[in-house]
């Protein structure tokens, strides 16, 4: 749920990381904290358990400059990935603009993958909105470590289990080194501001 | 689901802000929607505070009292306080989509910071009646 405010004239875009614990969604974050900072000023919002995971969410707001004459303020959250948190995870999506799913690659994380974007559209339902109607791209992450030799989920595979249906951008990536992250974040801005543009007109 | 405020109703919010609340010695006041976004912010200059992180999280924060609200019965609970040494917090529900959040220091009592909040609600509400969303849960 966009705020358009016409006497400054800024749009505040909500994006929202979702995906199954341990994916990797605090990791696209950092990266993006990391590698933007001479833009981003602002701090980035972490509610953590003691185990450092993260609790409630992650929050880095930051400007993307003028587009058709609006300020864009955008907004980035992670969810708590660990099934147990799911109350939290819902208060999160409240007024989503765009999702990034992010998937963890593993071979061992194939069901909590589909279990995680299956949670997803629920929790979008209680908001009257889906994965049908809301702007949102896939991040295959971890794809580097089929490098070290640990089992991956082959790309072909990820968009059978992830993205039938829906046919939606995607992006096999590496959150930690960095690789495909602005890729994935472009991505979303462009296609929620679209969205918002298209709703304003 | 988007939604628009003009110049004409900033400026009545604005106005309501700022002759309840920032001129009877709030130091900071914020009309934040649901999502966490910002919709109007005052404040009375002396303290800048990250109003983008803290709306995110009192959101977040009254979203979560809400939800324990309803495992204990109850349907919401309106208003909520912290306090501090220095410096306190004080959240109002305006409708389902909006909250007024008021940072003050000790030499307002809370007692006159509640009223004046609720002086504001009501003035507030006829403000943003015509645009609470219908189809964003």
């Amino acid at each position: 749920m966009a705020f358009i405010n016409l006497k400054n004239k800024i749009i505040q875009v909500k994006i929202v990381y979702y995906g199954p614990g341990r994916g990797g969604k605090t990791t696209n974050l950092e990266y993006i904290h990391r590698r933007f900072q001479e833009r981003i000023h602002a701090e980035m919002v972490t509610v953590k358990t003691h185990g450092d995971r993260t609790l409630f969410f992650d929050f880095l707001p930051f400007d993307i400059g003028l587009i058709h004459g609006y300020r864009i303020k955008v907004q980035l959250y992670t969810v708590p990935g660990q099934p147990k948190y799911n109350a939290t995870r819902k208060l999160v999506l409240r007024g989503v603009d765009g999702i990034v799913f992010v998937a963890d690659s593993m071979a061992i994380c194939r069901e909590s993958n589909m279990q995680s974007l299956k949670n997803l559209q629920e929790n979008l339902a209680a908001y009257r909105k889906s994965l049908e109607s809301v702007p949102w791209v896939l991040q295959y992450n971890k794809i580097d470590l089929a490098e070290q030799g640990i089992p991956v989920l082959s790309v072909e595979q990820l968009e059978r289990d992830l993205n039938r249906g829906y046919g939606r951008p995607s992006f096999p990536a590496s959150a930690l080194k960095g690789v495909n992250v602005a890729a994935t974040l472009k991505k979303i801005l462009s296609l929620a501001v679209t969205s918002i543009r298209d709703e304003m007109m | 689901m988007s939604y628009t405020l003009d110049q004409r109703q900033l400026d009545r919010i604005e106005d309501i802000l700022k002759a309840d609340l920032v001129d009877n010695g709030v130091r900071c006041v914020f009309l934040i929607d649901m999502a966490g976004n910002i919709i109007t912010h005052l404040d009375n200059g002396e303290k800048q505070h990250d109003i983008y992180s803290l709306a995110a999280l009192a959101a977040g924060n009254f979203g979560a009292v809400s939800a324990m609200a309803k495992i204990i019965g109850e349907n919401e609970f309106s208003l909520l306080f912290h306090k501090g040494k220095k410096e306190n917090i004080h959240f109002n529900k305006i409708s389902s989509e909006f909250l007024l959040i008021t940072i003050f220091g000790n030499e307002i009592s809370l007692g006159f910071l509640r009223m004046k909040v609720a002086e504001s609600v009501e003035q507030l509400k006829e403000v943003l009646a015509p645009l609470v969303p219908a189809t964003d849960g």
